[in-house]
């Protein structure tokens, strides 16, 4: 049986509280991994772990966190913003998060910002529709 | 004193699962201090113990090809002290396996009983951390822990290892 949407942010929301130590009150749809909720990288491929055994899914870490690679090719990145390239390239990595407010001002550091709860739980929605 | 906080392999089965032993004397200088009148084994010790037995069981699985090293404690709970002459097991399990990381599973025992359970997470530091450089040599497998997997060896095959070199 198809798994509503509520059903899929219940789930990732206990995967988070499990992953990163947080209270599930602190696990809303627009927190941010690393700025609301403290994630450090190696919490990113925890968190993979954790989707795949709850949703019975295969996740490429790229797939679902692919700000590392891009952040390191000087195709993609010039002076701390991510160019017209490097955003086209997000553009097709992340088709389930919404980059309107990034495209304005690129800033690698704010990267961080787009991987938010619900980014998460559209991307588990797709994957168990595509599933 | 040597950085090493398990005695030897008991079981070991590539890539899933391993268990370790640990035999604690009173000869473990910590012991007096911690504490004067009640010798524990640091918790935190029992972790790097953990750590060393899951963390072999993971590099063995890439044939040591890989610098492991341990980059979160998912879970450590503490059910009972351990104190001298306390045998305990380590049994350690990999529960996921990725190119550039490993989640393991472990629980402690002394005698059956469950004394604590210790979950971890191992990075494969050459596939992570994009853009760094680590040494060239392994310098997380190094000679100090190849006798305790050639004694589990010896112990599959009823043979006694052999002395190194």
């Amino acid at each position: 049986m198809a798994m509503s949407r509520e059903e899929i942010f219940q789930q990732v929301q206990e995967v988070l509280v499990d992953a990163l130590g947080v209270d599930d009150d602190e696990v809303k749809a627009e927190a941010t991994l690393m700025g609301d909720l403290g994630a450090e990288s190696i919490d990113f491929l925890d968190i993979v772990f954790r989707l795949e055994k709850a949703f019975g899914i295969k996740i490429p870490r790229e797939e679902l966190f692919p700000a590392e690679s891009l952040m390191n090719n000087p195709e993609y990145v010039s002076s701390g913003k991510l160019t017209e390239t490097g955003l086209k390239e997000l553009r097709e990595k992340l088709p389930h998060t919404d980059l309107a407010s990034f495209e304005g001002d690129p800033d690698i550091n704010k990267l961080g910002d787009l991987f938010t709860v619900n980014a998460i739980v559209n991307y588990v929605e797709n994957k168990l529709q595509a599933a | 004193m040597r950085w090493i906080w398990i005695d030897k392999f008991v079981e070991f089965e590539s890539g899933r699962r391993a268990v370790a032993v640990k035999n604690v004397t009173l000869a473990e200088e910590h012991l007096h201090d911690h504490f004067p009148g009640f010798p524990v084994m640091p918790e935190s010790l029992l972790i790097e113990g953990m750590a060393q037995t899951a963390g072999i069981l993971v590099g063995e699985a890439a044939k040591f090809a890989e610098k492991v090293i341990l980059a979160k404690i998912k879970k450590a709970v503490f059910f009972d002290y351990v104190r001298p002459g306390d045998s305990i097991r380590l049994h350690a399990e990999i529960e996921s396996m990725a190119p550039e990381a490993a989640g393991t599973l472990g629980r402690i025992t002394r005698e059956g009983k469950l004394i604590a359970e210790v979950d971890l997470m191992f990075s494969h530091i050459d596939q992570n951390l994009a853009g760094k450089e680590f040494p060239e040599e392994n310098f997380v497998f190094t000679g100090m822990f190849e006798s305790l997997l050639a004694g589990v060896s010896a112990e599959r095959t009823g043979q006694d290892p052999e002395p190194k070199g």
